[in-house]
């Protein structure tokens, strides 16, 4: 079969490169304990990242989902920069640092754009306002809208589990059968989870009538949802190629200068390969995570079918492949770290945590392979 | 020379020559684009050449090639054009470079190359052939030369070889080898096929009992053997980017300045590669499923009983790989045509031998009883690697080659560990040591 790939650029332009060196300048300022500094307000306000994907008309910056894979790969890249606060050293995590709510603005964002224009988007775009979609993290590609939370009226009552980042939102975004809702985070509440990840938190969010404005119609519910869903699960293989990417840098770095038998251990054999492969497969992952980016920046939002049967491939591959990449790159830095990569005080097990829970989030690998299956025609058997 | 220029000579050129395509034509034909300086057009005037840039041969070629003009059979003369052919333009003198280059470009004198040996695969510099200075029997000065070489593409169809061996034992590897044209119709060459695991032959192994090569047939120095078979391998990549085959398109997996490790048989796994699997650089992208993965797609799409449950995922996981891989090669060629070589193109060829093999592995267990057939080739001498065209056995046991071939992935994985991660070398411990004294 052949794919009718859209003519799209696989490369950074020059735009990209300088919005990298921002956003990496504002995730090293971050990471520095002495530093106080607010690393969400930098991103959304100060570089504005929120508004990349947002239309200028509907009051954002006007650049494409592109530059937002782009902020994606760089917070990956810095995940130890969001570490809970105090964690660096022996202690159990028990404070937070300021919290990054990129993944939960990504999907509300894209959920926004794919309904009626709402002054929620222009505020979500400029910083001021940060909204939530509440999609259970796990949620695989093709799930229907999840029936767990009821209307009556324009109250909502019911319970999203696992949330993404809903613990810094202002407003949440409550996808249910009857259309999309706007609930104000002080009327829900929001029972942390403790998370695997503790660089992504998640959080319970329990409605009890609570009251709700409609952003969408029922008829529009299930095209928010699912383009919220699509444009995550493209985003978030960005973030898994720049989680990889540190793991596969960080640890060419330290084997360079780890001596062991009086020999670099970078220097033998068994320890080359390894790296060598994880280059190979991490080569490819910038690839596929780059065609999913462009087939989303491409696509146009409010038309699902136009978006449509190449986006759809192009963002489960990108999970199918990059999720498992940054696993193992992962999986490596520890191993080849030896020792300290077993240690709290070693930032690679944030990493680690981060790629092994992203590789669930929005679909495992294997939801992800079944759902190329049927879209490319190689039904089950 | 602008491009509208080089185009009216080339209408010219056509004008004046029928391109009618009987052997005698075919043969005045190429020998007059030649002389014309339209047959590779970045050698120098006089040797087929306009001294233009590389990056117009295509539209010379694709001239030729709407005009319905003959070709020169580039696959058959690849390893002449693409290796043969450079080395002797950068280290020959002009008696050999006019001897040389005009019937290896239209094709009348096949070229092999006779590097690898049985006892020097990866470390090519090991070879042991044996070149002892000898007068002539017409009291010309030249060489009695000794050994065997392996793994030889087109050794029993080519007049010439190029061919590297050892001149002085007394010294470190990398020193001490001299660079020779040797004449494969002399007395003493001895071809013999090599039959190999899928049953046919596309190689042969050459043994040298006592060849005599004149020494107004070494290229380069005495002792510089090396340093010239550098230029034959550094030129794989260039050539294969060059227009040698006008209709493919090329394929680069070594865009970096480096070769892929100390084995010269690069040329036709590229040629390998390219016909089959189209990772083409430069040339026309590979359609989604355009590789054997597409192969066993089908099989699937159109045999519902073979379907198994546990082999959905496996299948599922393998065509991941092939689109990723793909796509990686796209981007590649992007990099490439935006100026911007990198290393990734080694990763290729490293990936591509990976899953060919998984692939195939694979489609022989999906087919059950019918995997169990083969197609019979004993002996045959293909002239071109054709994976899609074969049965599935073949495809299993011809893709063991794809990591051995070209650079064994252990050699590209060092490659790709030291010279793109910066990763630190392994001890040597032959270095410094007289070639006759290294262990063996």
């Amino acid at each position: 079969m052949e794919g009718s790939a859209p003519v799209t650029t696989l490369l950074y332009s020059e735009v990209e490169e300088d919005l990298r060196a921002a956003v990496r300048q504002a995730v090293t300022r971050a990471a520095d304990p002495s530093s106080s500094s607010d690393l969400w307000r930098t991103l959304s306000v100060e570089i504005g990242c929120a508004g990349l994907a947002v239309p200028e008309d509907r009051g954002g910056a006007g650049a494409s989902w592109r530059e937002v894979a782009v902020v994606a790969e760089e917070l990956g890249r810095g995940v130890a920069a969001l570490a809970p606060a105090g964690s660096s050293s022996s202690s159990t995590a028990s404070s937070s640092t300021a919290p990054v709510p990129f993944l939960g603005t990504t999907l509300a964002t894209a959920a926004l754009l794919a309904i009626e224009p709402t002054d929620v988007l222009a505020k979500v775009a400029s910083g001021g306002l940060v909204a939530v979609l509440a999609v259970p993290l796990a949620t695989p590609p093709g799930a229907p809208v999840p029936g767990s939370v009821a209307r009556d009226g324009e109250r909502l009552t019911g319970r999203v589990s696992g949330v993404a980042d809903a613990g810094a939102a202002d407003v949440l975004l409550l996808p249910t059968s009857d259309g999309l809702y706007a609930v104000e985070a002080a009327h829900a509440e929001l029972l942390p989870v403790t998370a695997l990840d503790q660089t992504r938190p998640l959080f319970d969010i329990v409605l009890d009538g609570s009251p709700a404005t409609p952003l969408a119609a029922a008829d529009t519910v299930a095209v928010a949802w699912r383009a919220a869903l699509t444009a995550g699960a493209v985003i978030l293989a960005s973030e898994q190629l720049g989680v990889a990417t540190w793991c596969l840098e960080s640890t060419v770095d330290y084997v360079k200068h780890r001596y062991q038998f009086a020999r670099p251990v970078g220097s033998f054999q068994a320890v080359k390969h390894r790296l060598a492969e994880l280059w190979v497969e991490v080569t490819q992952a910038r690839a596929v995570a780059r065609y999913a980016a462009g087939c989303l920046a491409d696509a146009d939002p409010g038309n699902e079918l136009a978006a449509g049967h190449e986006l759809a491939v192009a963002a489960s591959l990108a999970q199918a492949h990059c999720g498992p990449v940054a696993v193992r790159a992962a999986e490596e830095a520890v191993q080849l770290h030896g020792g300290i990569g077993f240690t709290w005080e070693h930032p690679t097990h944030w990493y680690l945590k981060r790629a092994k829970s992203s590789s669930i989030a929005l679909g495992t690998t294997t939801q992800h392979r079944a759902a190329l299956a049927v879209l490319v025609d190689l039904p089950p058997a | 020379m602008h491009s509208d220029e080089l185009a009216a000579r080339v209408r010219d050129f056509l004008a004046a020559h029928d391109p009618a395509h009987d052997p005698a034509s075919v043969r005045d034909f190429l020998r007059a684009r030649f002389d014309a300086g339209l047959a590779w057009i970045s050698f120098p005037v006089g040797l087929g050449g306009l001294g233009l840039p590389r990056s117009m041969q295509p539209e010379v070629d694709a001239a030729f090639a709407a005009a319905g003009a003959p070709d020169n059979n580039p696959l058959r003369i690849g390893i002449g054009l693409g290796m043969a052919a450079p080395t002797i333009l950068a280290h020959g003198n002009d008696e050999q470079r006019r001897r040389w280059l005009r019937p290896l470009w239209t094709g009348e004198e096949v070229w092999c190359q006779l590097f690898s040996e049985p006892g020097a695969g990866s470390d090519l510099a090991a070879l042991g052939t044996r070149a002892v200075p000898e007068t002539g029997p017409d009291g010309r000065p030249g060489w009695r030369v000794n050994g065997q070489k392996v793994w030889t593409s087109l050794a029993h169809e080519a007049q010439w070889a190029i061919l590297v061996t050892r001149t002085d034992p007394d010294v470190p590897k990398h020193r001490g080898m001299t660079y020779f044209a040797c004449d494969m119709t002399a007395p003493g060459v001895e071809v013999r096929p090599l039959r190999q695991i899928t049953g046919e032959a596309e190689f042969n192994e050459v043994f040298l009992t006592d060849v005599w090569i004149p020494d107004e047939h070494r290229l380069g120095e005495v002792g510089d053997g090396w340093r010239v078979a550098q230029t034959t391998l550094m030129n794989e990549r260039v050539a294969i980017g060059g227009g040698a085959l006008p209709r493919e398109g090329s394929v680069i997996w070594i865009p970096d300045e480096h070769r892929l490790g100390e084995v010269g048989d690069g040329w036709r796994v590229a040629q390998t590669t390219l016909m089959n699997e189209r990772v083409a650089i430069g040339g026309g992208a590979l359609p989604r499923e355009g590789s054997v993965i597409g192969v066993v797609a089908r099989a699937w799409r159109e045999r519902p009983e073979l379907r198994e449950p546990g082999l959905h995922d496996q299948l599922m996981r393998l065509w991941v790989a092939a689109e990723a891989g793909r796509i990686a090669a796209n981007r590649i060629r992007e990099q490439l045509a935006a100026g911007q070589p990198g290393a990734e193109g080694s990763a290729v060829k490293y990936a591509y031998a990976r899953l060919n093999q998984e692939v195939s592995g694979f489609e022989l267990e999906l087919l059950g009883a019918d995997g169990l057939r083969y197609d019979d080739w004993t002996m045959r001498r293909p002239p071109i690697v054709d994976f899609q065209r074969r049965t599935p056995g073949y495809r299993y046991l011809r893709a063991k080659g794809n990591s051995i071939e070209g650079g064994t992935s252990e050699i590209l994985r060092n490659i790709i560990a030291e010279r793109v991660l910066g990763l630190p070398a392994e001890p040597r411990t032959d270095k410094d040591v007289a070639w006759k004294d290294l262990p063996r």
